[in-house]
């Protein structure tokens, strides 16, 4: 491959800016404005329907944009021909070319840009992705997984500056999937090229991806590390999308930080009557009406009266355990307060507490630095999947 | 109300199957075929209708005169209406017929074929290779009166002593069902292929008999296959003259004997009015059974 | 076997006292495919006569009864007048008219499925009225303008290749379209991602793939060219292909060798067709 121009060094970002599609019914991708660092591994991540996909198509060249631009390094690509941009896709189900051999699917760009020798760089690439030996094979004689591999490859070779993957795990099972995530982050660390991936699957965003963009109806909702995305959600969405939270209504009433909004302070919340607090740097919102919210895995739960184990700071009283489920590594408890909502605890069946059982009186205790708190005009049940988790 | 297998992806964009394809080069594709279909086909069936209303006293050495002549359709219809309603009687039986054997046949080999489908299929198909007329002649032989099929039925009384096959309305029907059968068989068997034994399944476990199943499950599926079918075997039956001419007798004419008579007696103006009578009332006919058949979607 | 029980667990929800009950419950079950295997027949005979009348040594002209064995007509193929003139003017036309055809009726597909623009329905109707249309209201729309425009002396060749051509587009149009629907079009968007333009895409991707569909409707148009008599008889003026040889001589009296005709290309179609099969299992096993 060092035959091969390398790919530019610094400032070959991917922007996209006032990126639009329009369909005829409805708008895919609405104003969208992104830049995806030069050899990040970067995560689009949202529902199904929510324009992810079609953002791909669009940098692929599949598509053409209603309005914005899309830019690489210095270059224009909004309006280049698919085959005239240095960008490479891994299509969802593969794409494979069922007529032609593994061998003559991986070296295909390679000859159509007019490179004669291409045995030994297909050799080298099969190798990475660990497919040594079935250059002669057809595509339909392979598994899931090495289809899966093909298509990387197929695309890798041509060493594009973008590699856009489109959902590309999704036909594989479960455990498949996870060993396949390991494999491509290996894989993009050692060749150093920008992944974008498309994605619905949150913990396949989360594992794979340095910075993750959790996109809805066209738009951005947020983007950052995975850490900060799921410590510190800026909106319901992105709370219920991005793992499971518990949204409970609130009021500000007072703080250190409130007027002067500087780092370390504390916000003064009234739930349903319970005093709470939160930083004031993980607040979106500080003042009037507010979601307070909470990860069930931070939440404690201690016998009514009962202090915890180790001091927390927050506490809400007068929850009843209505259901208990064992999940093997943790206990997941549904607890209904007394203002009638079920809130979500998560155990860890470490050994050291008691389990509770349905219909036991309990608190919630946990620490104002793991509260957040988000705009109350937003829907508190925005990005909840239908299908149980 | 919601089909029984819709996916739950109701806001994903529409696959886009020409992705950004469009515009000049899809009409540039279609230019030559479409000229040749509108210079070819419309055009002519719109000569056609105009030759229908030239003065009939006219002939093609001295040439026709445009007099907008309506009689000729009345002229025509006085002349062949039993001849036309023959066409419409034995195309309809034929169908009948094609239906009644193509059913068991395209079902046969849909689910209880096995391994011998595809060899089942190319017995289906073979026939196509052999022409045409000389398959027709053969039924002059298997027909005949000498022949074993007509000494057998004699035999056991369904003919009488001096019975004949050949040369009957029985006859020509037997041969327009023969030579359009494999056009009711395909498409059936295609849509029959379709249909997924797990809806069978299904409607069993829901407590249909085997019977209802296929009359509520396997019958509605099968439904787009047997419109294709009877519209393929129906069309080219009723124009059709040769299993008439070659197996029938002068009282099983049809309607396409008499266009080819009248045109090949250079009578251009009836003939068109014929011509123009059958299509018109095939378009009627297959438009009436299209909808009322629900199966809209054809093409 | 594994079929007949499979069958039996398919139809059979009274199994308690279905299993096994002899030949009335075989029956039962293989019904079907018993009455299928007699459509088969009635379809098949009419070609096995064919054959052993390629043998027939006929005592009169007008006789169409098996009268005695010979080799003759095999040998003197060619025999009758104008038989084997006929036999080669619709070779010609059938491959001219397969050429044209399949030429105008894949770009047609193509462009049917692989683009979009207006009037797509209007399109969509022109391809399917003429198969909708009775060959002898074609034909004489043919004859009414070939008249009109005064070619009617000219009637010959070249009017019934643009007849067959003209008949068999259509059937080509909806082959292919039914071909190339079932390819994803993502093969073809993965191949302009790697570097393919239009052009290669074509050639490389989409035609390959849709090749068999493309074969399947030239297979289709020759044997319908071949085969056509009606709109053929109304645009020949002089010039005779082998149905409408064949036509005439069932008026005068039926050479067996027309059997011997049919005899071959039955012989030859099938051939190509084991061919087919076998190199698409060989393809497939590799």
């Amino acid at each position: 491959m060092s035959q091969e121009s390398a790919p530019q060094g610094a400032g070959a970002d991917l922007v996209l800016s006032g990126l639009t599609k329009r369909f005829a019914t409805f708008t895919a991708v609405d104003d969208l404005d992104l830049r995806v660092p030069q050899g990040s591994f970067f995560a689009l991540l949202g529902p199904s329907g929510c324009g992810k996909t079609t953002t791909l198509r669009m940098v692929a060249g599949l598509e053409e944009p209603t309005a914005g631009t899309i830019t690489l390094g210095t270059d224009d690509i909004t309006h280049l021909k698919p085959y005239k941009r240095p960008v490479n896709t891994v299509f969802q189900s593969y794409a494979l070319f069922p007529h032609l051999s593994i061998a003559a699917n991986v070296a295909f760009g390679l000859r159509r840009r007019g490179r004669k020798q291409v045995a030994e760089d297909v050799e080298r690439m099969l190798d990475l992705v660990e497919l040594t030996g079935l250059a002669d094979r057809r595509p339909a004689q392979l598994s899931g997984g090495q289809q899966q591999r093909v298509a990387l490859a197929r695309a890798l070779i041509n060493q594009p500056r973008v590699l856009l993957l489109d959902e590309p795990l999704g036909a594989l099972d479960l455990k498949l999937r996870r060993q396949m995530q390991i494999e491509l982050k290996r894989i993009q660390t050692e060749v150093g090229l920008t992944f974008v991936h498309v994605t619905h699957d949150q913990e396949e965003a989360m594992t794979m991806a340095d910075t993750v963009a959790v996109m809805n109806a066209g738009r951005i909702e947020q983007l950052g590390p995975p850490e900060v995305l799921y410590e510190c959600p800026a909106t319901t969405f992105v709370a219920n999308f991005l793992g499971q939270s518990n949204l409970v209504a609130g009021r500000v009433v007072g703080g250190s930080g409130v007027s002067g909004g500087g780092d370390g302070g504390d916000v003064v919340l009234d739930v349903h009557g319970a005093t709470v607090r939160a930083d004031r740097a993980r607040a979106v919102v500080a003042q009037g009406d507010v979601w307070v919210g909470v990860r069930p895995e931070k939440v404690v739960l201690a016998p009514a009266g009962v202090a915890p184990p180790e001091p927390a700071g927050n506490c809400l009283r007068g929850g009843v355990v209505s259901d208990v489920s064992f999940v093997g590594v943790s206990t997941q408890y549904l607890v209904r307060m007394p203002w009638g909502q079920e809130l979500t605890a998560f155990s860890q069946n470490s050994g050291h507490h008691e389990r509770l059982r349905t219909g036991a009186a309990v608190d919630l205790h946990w620490s104002p630095a793991h509260t957040f708190c988000l705009d109350a005009s937003q829907d508190a049940a925005a990005g909840v999947e239908p299908e149980d988790r | 109300m919601a089909g029984p297998l819709r996916t739950a992806e109701p806001s994903a964009p529409p696959p886009a199957p020409g992705g950004r394809r469009g515009g000049l080069s899809g009409y540039l594709l279609l230019l030559p075929g479409g000229v040749w279909l509108a210079l070819f086909f419309v055009v002519p069936t719109a000569t056609l209708v105009a030759t229908s209303l030239y003065d009939p006293s006219g002939s093609l050495q001295l040439g026709y005169r445009m007099t907008g002549h309506v009689q000729n359709y009345a002229d025509s219809l006085q002349d062949y209406a039993p001849q036309l309603v023959r066409s419409f009687v034995y195309a309809g039986t034929a169908t009948l017929a094609c239906v009644v054997l193509g059913f068991p046949l395209a079902y046969a080999i849909a689910f209880k074929a096995g391994r011998w489908k595809n060899l089942m299929l190319v017995a289906v198909i073979a026939p196509f290779f052999t022409s045409f007329l000389v398959r027709t002649l053969s039924w002059q032989y298997i027909l005949g009166d000498n022949e074993a099929l007509v000494s057998f039925l004699r035999a056991v009384r369904v003919l009488g002593e001096d019975g004949h096959l050949l040369a009957t309305p029985f006859a020509v029907v037997t041969g327009l069902t023969y030579n359009f059968l494999p056009f009711m068989v395909l498409p059936l068997y295609a849509s029959l292929e379709k249909i997924d034994h797990r809806f069978l399944e299904a409607a069993a476990d829901l407590y249909s008999s085997p019977f209802t199943a296929f009359r509520t499950v396997t019958l509605p599926l099968a439904m787009p296959g047997l419109v294709a079918g009877t519209l393929l075997t129906f069309i080219p039956s009723a124009g059709d003259y040769i299993n008439s001419e070659l197996l029938g007798n002068p009282q099983t004419r049809m309607v396409g004997n008499e266009i080819q008579d009248l045109f090949a007696a250079g009578d251009y103006p009836t003939a068109s009015a014929l011509s123009v009578t059958l299509m018109a009332a095939i378009v009627l006919l297959v438009f009436v059974y299209v909808r009322r058949s629900g199966t809209e979607e054809l093409v | 076997m594994s079929t007949a029980t499979a069958t039996a667990r398919r139809t059979g929800r009274g199994s308690g006292r279905g299993a096994g009950r002899g030949p009335g419950r075989w029956l039962a079950d293989h019904l079907v495919l018993v009455l299928g295997l007699l459509v088969l027949v009635y379809m098949t005979v009419p070609v096995l006569v064919v054959m052993l009348m390629s043998f027939n040594d006929p005592a009169s002209r007008n006789s169409y009864s098996f009268d005695g064995f010979t080799l003759a007509n095999w040998t003197d193929v060619c025999g009758p007048y104008q038989l084997c003139e006929s036999l080669v003017t619709s070779l010609q036309i059938g491959l001219l008219a397969t050429l044209g055809a399949t030429l105008l009726g894949t770009l047609m597909a193509f462009a049917m499925v692989r683009h979009r623009f207006r009037g797509r329905s209007a399109a969509n109707l022109l391809i399917f009225l003429p198969m909708a249309t009775p060959e002898v209201v074609m034909g004489s729309s043919l004859l009414a303008l070939f008249v009109n425009v005064g070619v009617a002396g000219f009637l010959g060749f070249w009017t019934i290749l643009v007849a067959h051509v003209l008949f068999c587009l259509s059937f080509v149009v909806v082959t292919v379209k039914a071909r190339l629907a079932g390819l994803d079009p993502r093969l073809e968007q993965a191949a302009m991602d790697l570097y393919a333009n239009e052009w290669q895409t074509f050639w490389r991707i989409s035609f390959p793939l849709v090749f068999p569909g493309i074969l399947g409707a030239a297979l289709l148009s020759f044997s319908l060219s071949f085969d056509d008599f009606i709109i053929t008889n109304l645009n020949a003026g002089q010039e005779v292909t082998f149905p409408m040889f064949v036509w005439g001589a069932a008026q005068r009296g039926i050479p067996p060798q027309i059997n011997v005709v049919g005899t071959i290309m039955f012989l030859v179609a099938m051939s190509v067709v084991l061919v087919g099969e076998l190199g698409s299992r060989r393809r497939a096993g590799r």
